[in-house]
């Protein structure tokens, strides 16, 4: 059974069976394929998303973006990413390792 | 006609068949059924599943009628799989066994609905017509069993609404991830047998406060999806989020429907997948465009401040009680035909008729 999860920097987030992350070619952006729902993401998401692996901590994928978009302080990141991902968590769409 | 702004389809759902052990009351296929005869090989049904993902559609609904009727339903699962869609399989659950479910996982099932008829085994047999509850009770565990995320779906209507807790109960004990409670569409079949599921307003208030109420104790346990039903709404639905705009519904002989019940609307003519593209048939289908967008809605739709949110509504249900394709959906409170919905309204009564069950002529 889903439990309700609030993410910190220290969780490992992937996706549950029901969650595929894919590109979209037709749409070019990444999407994420549900139970009679898909989200669509937006270019930052998407930036986000794709280092959701399961093998990644939250505050590795926000160590990576730091690194690619140098300039945004980490801090600002760390809230983009959590505020990103919770609302996914929230519906059982990201999940813990 | 105007050119119209085509957009990019989400889903399409394939009615593999409309062979199903149960004849439910309220079936969502059309009068006439389709004999087995008639239906489409699965070569056909493997390229429109490839033409599907190369027009940008993402999931794939297999459904019926009962889908697992089809015995290449998991090569189907597969093609679609290997394609990059999203495969939903929505099952009575029935005619299905552990060995099977396995292979559809293994072929990449991502996702199981399971319908049920009520959560007391006698009334859910009576009203499937097939005793068959403890059956599904049996697959949807096997589903989570496996692996496979679960939905519950529930149409709940008079006979069986005093039992919405009980279902939400059931669902949780499924471990399933979402419980769908659906309503009943008055039209075809259910239509036939309106007076015995439509429920009253009391019924329907305290289910919905009941619902309310579970979707807060449940949050992140289980997903509830639940609409007010159309007689009972002040503004009609999005029905498919709008005619040609998300959604095709493939018939198990293989013509292309802008939604389930679209046979309904005599004066369409719709196209097949046997000999047309699905893209040729998303753009230029006679079907599709007649209700695409929004320039062909009446007055009070045309001036309405909504018309790109409800997108006029049901077309199948505007046209089965008023008569006119184009009318207003008389479940809007602006609709000229509103009244339409008084008299049935005005029949509820503690009654319960007859069914008259769907069959194959």
């Amino acid at each position: 059974m889903t439990k309700l999860l609030t993410l910190n920097e220290n969780h490992v987030p992937k996706f549950p069976r029901h969650a595929k992350l894919r590109y979209d070619q037709a749409r070019k952006k990444w999407i994420i394929n549900a139970p009679e729902r898909v989200f669509e993401l937006d270019e930052i998401a998407g930036e986000v998303i794709q280092l959701v692996n399961g093998k990644s901590s939250i505050a590795q994928i926000i160590d990576q973006l730091t690194n690619k978009f140098s300039g945004a302080p980490r801090e600002q990141i760390s809230k983009d990413v959590i505020g990103m991902l919770q609302p996914l968590a929230d519906k059982g769409f990201v999940i813990n390792e | 006609m105007n050119k119209k702004n085509i957009e990019i389809p989400y889903a399409v759902l394939l009615e593999l068949t409309h062979r199903c052990p149960l004849s439910c009351p309220y079936c969502s296929n059309p009068l006439e059924l389709e004999k087995k005869s008639n239906e489409i090989d699965t070569d056909t049904w493997k390229r429109v599943l490839t033409e599907a993902a190369g027009m940008g559609i993402l999931q794939a609904h297999f459904s019926g009628g009962e889908p697992t009727a089809r015995k290449d339903l998991e090569e189907l699962i597969k093609h679609a799989n290997s394609v990059g869609l999203y495969t939903n399989l929505i099952t009575s659950g029935v005619l299905i066994n552990e060995k099977r479910l396995k292979i559809f996982y293994d072929m990449g099932l991502d996702h199981v609905q399971v319908s049920f008829q009520d959560t007391e085994a006698e009334n859910a047999n009576r009203i499937a017509g097939y005793k068959g509850h403890e059956k599904k009770i049996e697959t949807a565990k096997l589903v989570r069993k496996i692996g496979l995320p679960l939905t519950v779906n529930a149409v709940m209507h008079k006979q069986n609404l005093h039992n919405l807790e009980t279902m939400i109960n059931m669902a949780v004990d499924l471990d399933a991830e979402r419980l769908e409670v659906a309503q009943v569409q008055y039209y075809g079949w259910a239509l036939k047998n309106q007076s015995a599921f439509l429920p009253s307003r009391k019924q329907l208030d305290i289910a919905t406060q009941l619902v309310e109420d579970y979707r807060v104790k449940l949050k992140g346990i289980l997903a509830i999806d639940y609409v007010v039903p159309d007689y009972y709404a002040k503004r009609p639905k999005s029905c498919m989020g709008g005619w040609g705009r998300q959604f095709l519904n493939i018939t198990p002989a293989g013509k292309v429907l802008p939604c389930h019940a679209a046979e309904s609307l005599n004066f369409l003519s719709f196209d097949n997948v046997k000999n047309k593209s699905l893209s040729w048939i998303w753009q230029n289908s006679e079907a599709f465009n007649k209700f695409r967008g929004t320039s062909w809605m009446p007055e009070p739709c045309q001036s309405c401040d909504r018309k790109e949110i409800d997108w006029g509504g049901c077309r199948c249900q505007a046209f089965a009680l008023t008569g006119i394709p184009e009318a207003t959906d008389p479940t809007c409170e602006l609709s000229p035909y509103r009244s339409v919905l008084d008299e049935p309204l005005s029949r509820i009564s503690e009654e319960i008729p007859e069914f008259i069950y769907r069959r194959i002529e």
